[in-house]
């Protein structure tokens, strides 16, 4: 057993168990807490496989950007917490029956079929020998897979907006002026002159009068 | 003993039963659910990348660059969708997402 088998088994068992941590926390900032172990141990076998760059690019983008999202959306939201974990254990033994079951399997047909390297494959490990792996992946990266690459781009554009527009109120309490409407009034709209006629002082006058009259009358 | 494939893939598969775990525990907190699918991309990604590294081919490792694309865009919508859900309902629980039933 070399030092890289010792070290794959290290990482393993630190992912697994910061994995079955994350599951099972108690509280969600724990939970946050312990994926971001889970990602640098995944970080770690994946610098195991030669896989530098790739490994790097978790842990800046998995641990810098979207971990650091879901604490900040973790400690906005005020959840109760005794309600959240009432029944957590409910559906265990199904789940862990589930869990068993598929582990098992894929363990089994993985370990019984990969065991030995693929027929007619070369020695592995040769691809980053030449040169750097995050050389080898920009050349693939920005030839075969340009469209491909563009499409992911517009993906992460769509999901900027999407994320802004689904979040973003417009407050009716807030007292904000429109600068841009400020800007293009005119002056008919802050006043507007209406024509009336002028008001008439005739009428009343004879109405006292027949008033008065009527009266006369009756008496 | 050397590493094989066998053993990098049975990590990825036994990750991934973990987080098919979480996701049946945790059915009434939203972000762990989150979190779970999380793992799941990882295992799968670990997958990816531990192909690539046996079968001396770059498109495994392509291939976990777009996911991790996609799976950052996930996120990010997904929490969004959660913190519009806590302002409407003041609860995460899965169990109360029930407006669509009619």
């Amino acid at each position: 057993m070399d030092a890289k088998t010792g070290l794959f088994y290290v990482f393993s068992a630190v992912l697994l168990f910061a994995a079955f941590k994350v599951i099972t926390a108690r509280n969600p900032v724990h939970a946050a807490l312990y994926l971001v172990l889970a990602f640098f141990q995944a970080a770690a076998v994946w610098i195991l496989l030669k896989a530098e760059f790739l490994a790097i690019a978790l842990v800046l983008v998995y641990v810098g950007a979207v971990m650091v999202l879901f604490l900040f959306v973790v400690m906005m939201l005020d959840i109760n917490m005794d309600s959240v974990r009432k029944g957590f254990w409910r559906h265990f033994p199904i789940a862990v029956t589930l869990g068993a079951v598929i582990a098992l399997e894929m363990s089994y047909v993985l370990m019984g079929g990969f065991r030995e390297p693929p027929k007619g494959s070369s020695l592995p490990g040769q691809l980053g020998d030449q040169v750097s792996n995050t050389k080898e992946l920009g050349k693939v990266l920005y030839s075969e897979y340009l469209y491909p690459l563009e499409i992911a781009a517009v993906i992460l554009l769509v999901a900027i907006i999407a994320a802004i527009a689904l979040t973003l109120r417009e407050r009716k309490d807030s007292k904000h002026t429109n600068s841009s409407d400020q800007v293009r009034v005119k002056a008919v709209d802050r006043m507007r002159l209406v024509k009336m006629k002028s008001a008439v002082s005739e009428p009343a006058v004879p109405v006292v009068v027949q008033a008065s009259a009527a009266e006369v009358k009756k008496s | 003993m050397t590493l094989t494939l066998g053993h990098f893939l049975s990590l990825g598969a036994m990750l991934f039963a973990l987080s098919v775990i979480g996701i049946f525990l945790n059915r009434k907190n939203l972000i762990v659910l989150l979190m779970a699918i999380e793992l799941m991309l990882l295992a799968v990604n670990m997958n990816f990348v531990a192909f690539s590294y046996y079968l001396n081919d770059m498109a495994g490792q392509i291939f976990v660059f777009f996911i991790l694309t996609v799976a950052a865009a996930e996120s990010a919508i997904g929490l969004a969708i959660l913190v519009l859900l806590f302002r409407n309902k003041s609860s995460i629980n899965v169990d109360e997402l029930n407006t669509l039933q009619g």
